[in-house]
């Protein structure tokens, strides 16, 4: 739809402010709806083609009943894309729709030139219509309640992928060897340069015996499957489970969105932060007028609200932006800062450097919100802002304040985002007892796994591997081994290695 | 993309309806999962149906706040109140989901799942059915009930009106004016008359628990009831060693600490019973829960009241002893020696927990009569 011409000169005019202030973005479309239509669009994350499924069903009952109660609306919905798709709700006041655009450009600017959404696809618009296609295809082939049952499975894994895996490799890739007579070749090869006369003492039949003893260790280790644990559990499964054409396909495009939607999550608080500190800056500083100020200030303050159990990342995000832009434009980092301990002397620490902008950019460009929590959240900035650790007491059932000590609110910080909150999980052996059975191990940190979903994910786990399926993991501090073979579930204790 | 998400949603609600099904026990063991809403509407919160996965023990997990309080200040977040948003991730916490189901529809599912079978309709006054009648005529309506005579009226009418009718080709076409249609209107008349007596036990011995357990069991009563008659009649009766009659707020809240009488109840439901409703007219339903912690010297008295003037004249007694012991009283002992028209219209199951709810309805309506 075309935007009407209201609208879209408010369009051109962000856009020259946005550009003035050094954002780079895609162009962006944006659609207007109604608060029906853009609950429907919310449903499916902001891609309406997307394939069929009850959740999406699910999201969107819940979102027009709080809608209709009044508990939430949604401003705003863009989409990583290119060119970007942002939705307007019709029913918005013009400053709305100012300051919604003004942050969708702070949004897109992000999306484009944040590192960690270098990997994802900007063509998924078309990319998720296909995927829609895809499994409407298969559920015309094998019923829907096959493909449902099916997809289920596979969502209830989706959270098995390795954030990490677009940047590095993990593990060399191995030419494949020629077969034959290459042992010896190898073994000699391993032999130290001597001299026939002295290949007695250089090579002596103990080192040689060593060789070859490592030489079949890592042999044997190549046999085994996967030969380092891996991370990517889902790509494992769709290497080597024993799956049909159409699941196998199910299953890499659960994996693809997955792997689309997870910087989304990787950079929740830089994102949503970057997003609301152009949009204050653009409408605070150009684009509001005097009349549309209250409404502003009103919605914005809504935004930014917080409750005590809740960390609002919008709030979090944007005052952290603005203690970095302060630091660089006033000089506060360094060694000498570091050192300095004298209260007076750092309140007034003003180098006037005027480095903030400059140092802005380069963060939105190569962070995500453990890089961006562990470098620039500082005591000054805990305090300031009053956060706290908080846990579960079991005595009342509540959860309560339990420290506003920094370290402590830092590291609970960074474990929250470690893995975007997920716990990581690895394919350890896929032919565990030798008898062709999964074998994953939860890499403990500290926090328990919730026990019965644990046991309810085996149990999809084994629907996909067909053989039975192993979680080694940790419960209140005993190593246990969860098990379910396709007909019950079983848990034993682990010796200790 | 309308037409889209409407297939996911009734995709949803299907499952959903499944679920309301396969987690019935579920559902009727815990209070919080049953809200009510006017006389039509029962809203039954569900969550949100949430695809397994590994996740976090976040009740160990803990999280990041922002705000106020002390070291040790509560924060108001319930264990299920979703995981600490400072949690990156666009994953959804626990959120409450309310399903609108009419009476009708979750009574019907009542009705599957226990196999309760109908309660026969007796009695003249008061409660009403409904009875739609074809009663009038519209312009509008659907095609299936065109009204050929009238609609072929109109057309002639007009066609004559507008000179085109001729004799020699009579055709008469309707044309979009003409069309009429039959129209219904609804009467309500009496048909069956229901009243539920509930009483409760109020003593001293019954604690806030086993009166949950009792709230319960007597909304899912009422609940089936209800569905079964336009009106359902309800009256409350607390006793300790005295009976009173009461509203269902006092019902359910009561606590007293006297000793325990229950023919005092009985005596009181007697009452009620002569001075409001003719056996003869209505269906009678005297509910009574209790410990089965009576005075000894009154079990007498109540098998008395029980076998020569409540029992004749009820549909159905039901007596639900809620207790956490593992014997039965001396008071349901002497219930179990009642004579057979005693042991025909009357049904005692003891409820131990909230588990057990399930059951004791099952055996309260199962019988019908």
């Amino acid at each position: 739809m075309v935007l009407p011409p209201e609208l879209s000169a408010i369009k051109t005019e962000i856009i020259s402010h946005a550009r003035e202030y050094g954002l780079d973005f895609f162009d962006t479309v944006f659609e207007l709806l109604d608060y029906e239509e853009i609950n429907q669009v919310a449903s499916y994350d902001g891609f309406p083609s997307r394939y069929p499924h009850w959740r999406f069903g699910m999201e969107y009952l819940r979102m027009s009943k709080s809608y209709s109660y009044g508990l939430h609306r949604i401003y705003e919905m863009v989409i990583n894309n290119d060119p970007s798709y942002a939705y307007l709700l019709t029913s918005n006041k013009t400053v709305d729709q100012k300051t919604v655009m003004a942050h969708v450009y702070g949004h897109v600017d992000f999306f484009k030139n944040n590192m960690w959404f270098a990997h994802t696809n900007r063509k998924m618009m078309n990319e998720m219509a296909n995927h829609g296609t895809r499994i409407r295809r298969y559920v015309d082939h094998f019923g829907y309640e096959a493909v449902e049952q099916f997809l289920d499975v596979c969502l209830s894994l989706d959270n098995l992928i390795d954030l990490h895996s677009a940047g590095i490799r993990r593990h060399v890739e191995r030419t494949p060897k020629l077969p034959g007579g290459e042992e010896t070749d190898q073994v000699s090869s391993a032999k130290l340069p001597s001299k026939p006369y002295m290949d007695d003492y250089i090579n002596p039949p103990e080192f040689m015996e060593a060789q070859r003893k490592k030489l079949s260790e890592e042999q044997a280790r190549q046999k085994h499957v996967p030969e380092e644990p891996e991370r990517d559990v889902l790509l494992f499964l769709l290497n080597h489970a024993p799956l049909e054409e159409w699941q196998s396909d199910v299953l890499a495009i659960v994996r693809e969105e997955a792997y689309y939607f997870a910087p989304q999550g990787q950079t929740r608080i830089m994102n949503e932060g970057w997003a609301s500190y152009w949009h204050s800056k653009i409408m605070t500083e150009r684009a509001l007028s005097p009349n549309e100020l209250v409404d502003y200030a009103d919605h914005h303050a809504g935004i930014m609200a917080s409750s005590p159990g809740r960390l609002n990342p919008y709030k979090l995000g944007l005052e952290l932006w603005r203690d970095i832009e302060e630091r660089w434009d006033k000089g506060r980092f360094g060694a000498e800062w570091d050192d300095c301990q004298d209260e007076a002397t750092r309140r007034n620490w003003d180098r006037q450097l005027g480095l903030g902008r400059e140092k802005i950019f380069e963060v939105r460009r190569i962070y995500n919100d453990i890089g961006f929590i562990d470098a620039f959240l500082t005591p000054e900035f805990a305090r300031r802002h009053g956060l706290f650790t908080y846990k579960y007491d079991p005595a009342t059932n509540e959860y309560v304040i339990d420290s506003r000590d920094f370290l402590a609110i830092k590291q609970q910080l960074l474990f929250q985002l470690t893995n975007f909150g997920q716990p990581i999980i690895l394919v350890q052996d896929a032919n565990y007892a030798n008898r062709g059975e999964l074998y994953l191990r939860h890499q403990h940190e500290g926090v328990d796994l919730r026990l019965d979903w644990a046991r309810d994910t085996l149990a999809n786990l084994q629907v996909v591997w067909s053989r039975p399926v192993h979680l080694e993991t940790q419960v209140e501090g005993v190593p246990k081994l969860l098990s379910y073979d396709g007909k019950e579930h079983s848990e034993k204790k682990l010796i200790a290695k | 993309m309308i037409a889209k998400i409407e297939q996911d949603q009734s995709r949803f609600r299907q499952i959903v309806r499944g679920k309301v099904r396969e987690n019935l026990r579920k559902y009727m063991s815990n209070g919080e999962l049953i809200g009510r809403q006017g006389r039509d509407l029962v809203s039954i919160p569900i969550p949100e149906i949430q695809i397994p996965r590994f996740r976090f023990d976040h009740r160990q997990s803990g999280g990041v706040g922002q705000g106020e309080g002390e070291v040790g200040t509560p924060i108001g977040l319930g264990p299920d109140h979703g995981d600490g948003s400072g949690e990156a991730g666009n994953a959804p916490g626990d959120h409450i989901l309310e399903v609108e189901v009419t009476l009708e529809e979750l009574a019907r599912i009542l009705g599957d799942e226990l196999e309760l079978p109908n309660i026969q309709p007796k009695g003249k006054e008061n409660i009403e059915s409904r009875v739609d009648r074809y009663t009038g005529i519209r312009r509008v309506g659907p095609e299936s009930l065109r009204h050929f005579k009238r609609t072929y009226r109109e057309a002639l009418k007009r066609q004559v009106a507008m000179g085109v009718y001729s004799r020699e080709r009579p055709a008469v076409i309707p044309v979009r004016e003409d069309k009429r249609y039959r129209s219904w209107t609804s009467q309500y008349k009496p048909d069956s008359n229901a009243v539920i007596i509930y009483m409760m036990d109020v003593s001293g011995s019954m604690t806030d628990d086993k009166k949950e357990i009792v709230r319960l069991t007597a909304f899912w009563i009422d609940m089936w009831l209800r569905s079964q008659y336009k009106k359902v009649a309800v009256r409350y009766i607390i006793h300790d060693a005295e009976a009173c009659e009461v509203g269902q707020d006092a019902f359910y809240h009561t606590r007293e600490n006297g000793g325990t009488a229950i023919s005092s109840a009985y005596r009181l439901c007697q009452a009620i019973i002569e001075k409001d409703y003719d056996p003869g007219e209505w269906n009678i339903y005297p509910f009574h829960f209790s410990d089965g912690d009576n005075w000894d010297k009154d079990n007498a008295a109540c098998m008395g009241l029980l076998a020569n003037a409540i029992l004749p004249n009820v549909n159905l007694f039901c007596y639900g002893e809620v207790s956490t012991s593992m014997r039965q009283s001396d008071f349901s002992d002497s219930l179990e020696r009642l004579d057979e028209i005693g042991k025909e219209r009357l049904i005692k199951t003891a409820i131990k927990n909230k588990g057990e709810i399930y059951n004791a309805v099952k055996a309260f309506l199962g019988k019908g009569r």
